[in-house]
């Protein structure tokens, strides 16, 4: 059985630890704060640039010719994933999570025989995945460096991703991102953005007619490299907010835990130390008897 | 019958700008300045550096944008732009500085002829609002 001193010593740490958990919850609170309004702030971008795609490639006349970014290069060989996490850690199963779906996908392509290529942006999904796929990272981002997310950033993923798309190194590009539902849930996403999913295109029957200018396939060339940006933006933006969600619970729960052991650790504390003073009091009393 | 319509300007942090009563709207669209009213037909075009001006009952505004595209649909007019600042708000330094900064990409010699046409188009707005 550890000593009395020892019991204390530990006591202290667990103590410590737990401020510091405390305090890193206090923060990630701040900020996810921050970050979910900026999410939520962002959305009318995306969603109206969503919805002018939409509209165009509706009214696009000429199918074969529609830009690549569109319609993609007509193969599937090579596979470019985006794997969006963090930069820091202490956040719970939040890269964990992300890593955990990319990876599925991985298997899933390299069964069929496929090639694979992998982004990294965020050091943390670079640390996790260098080991089994540390061939297959053709890049590693990380923006440390910026305190927020801003657009400039999501802007440089975006143009490389295109230089290398227009270098035809890749056929199909998947991004990774964790969707910020609330704090305590975040759902791992896989979006395709090249070539562009264009869902729920059927909704919009009433097909007005759009007048162009210039003709629409310079404005869609104008616009969907615009538009790869803007979807990693948004998925850099849910990414931070789901960050600080993920941090926040899961140093709330170590804050919990800490205590439940401090609590623990008190009671073998006073536990030994009774048994400490009454093993004395034996002593004692059988010395006097003795006598 | 009013002749107003509905204006929204957002950008990818946030949304800009919304005004419910506007009159008339001149963005510098790629192939010239234009002028929206209330009912335009529908049109999605782009735009290029300039002035994006709003009439509305409120008086007059000017904006400064770098690029960006607008839709106009059912006497909604939407821009999305990634850079935009508000004329009054904006001061000679933040000009000056952008000025500056265009001005050395114009002049570099590998960029493409549209580059290089669109930073000059640049310089020209921020010449004049300077």
């Amino acid at each position: 059985m550890a000593s009395l001193d020892d019991l204390k010593k530990r006591i202290a740490s667990v103590k410590s630890t737990q401020k510091i958990t405390k305090a890193m919850k206090m923060v990630a609170a701040a900020k996810l704060k921050r970050a979910q309004e900026s999410a939520e702030r962002g959305r009318p971008y995306s969603e109206k640039m969503n919805n002018v795609i939409l509209n165009l490639s509706g009214g696009i006349s000429d199918k074969d010719n529609a830009p690549k970014l569109l319609s993609g290069t007509g193969n599937d060989k090579v596979h470019l994933c985006v794997v969006m996490t963090s930069d820091r850690g202490l956040c719970g199963g939040f890269n964990a999570n992300i890593i955990k779906k990319a990876k599925a996908y991985f298997a899933k392509i390299s069964e069929q025989g496929k090639e694979l290529k992998i982004i990294t942006v965020g050091s943390k999904g670079n640390d996790q995945l260098k080991r089994v796929y540390g061939n297959k990272i053709i890049e590693n981002i990380s923006f440390k460096t910026s305190k927020n997310t801003n657009y400039f950033d999501a802007d440089k993923v975006g143009k490389l991703i295109i230089e290398k798309f227009e270098k035809e190194e890749f056929d199909i590009c998947t991004i990774f991102y964790n969707q910020f539902k609330n704090v305590i849930t975040q759902i791992p996403q896989a979006q395709q953005i090249i070539p562009l999913n264009a869902e729920n295109k059927e909704e919009k029957e009433s097909e007005e007619s759009y007048e162009f200018e210039p003709d629409e396939d310079e404005i869609l060339n104008n616009l969907l490299p615009k538009n790869i940006s803007t979807q990693i933006f948004k998925a850099m933006l849910e990414n931070s907010a789901s960050e600080q969600g993920a941090r926040m619970s899961a140093m709330d729960n170590a804050t919990r835990n800490a205590g439940e052991m401090v609590d623990k650790l008190t009671i073998e504390y006073n536990r030994s130390r009774q048994a400490a003073i009454t093993k004395e009091l034996i002593e004692i009393i059988s010395g006097a008897e003795s006598l | 019958m009013s002749e107003e319509f509905k204006v929204e300007i957002v950008n990818p942090e946030k949304s800009f700008l919304s005004k419910e009563d506007v009159t008339e709207v001149i963005v510098p669209a790629f192939e010239g300045e234009m002028g929206i009213l209330k009912d335009h037909i529908s049109i999605i075009s782009f735009l290029k550096p300039g002035i994006i001006t709003i009439h509305s009952k409120s008086g007059e505004e000017k904006f400064f944008v770098e690029d960006g595209i607008v839709e106009f649909k059912n006497n909604n007019l939407s821009v999305l732009t990634s850079s935009i600042f508000n004329l009054k708000d904006v001061d000679k330094n933040k000009i000056q500085d952008l000025l500056k900064i265009s001005e050395e990409e114009a002049n570099k010699s590998e960029i493409s002829d549209q580059a290089k046409f669109l930073a000059n188009q640049k310089i020209d707005v921020l010449r004049s609002i300077n």
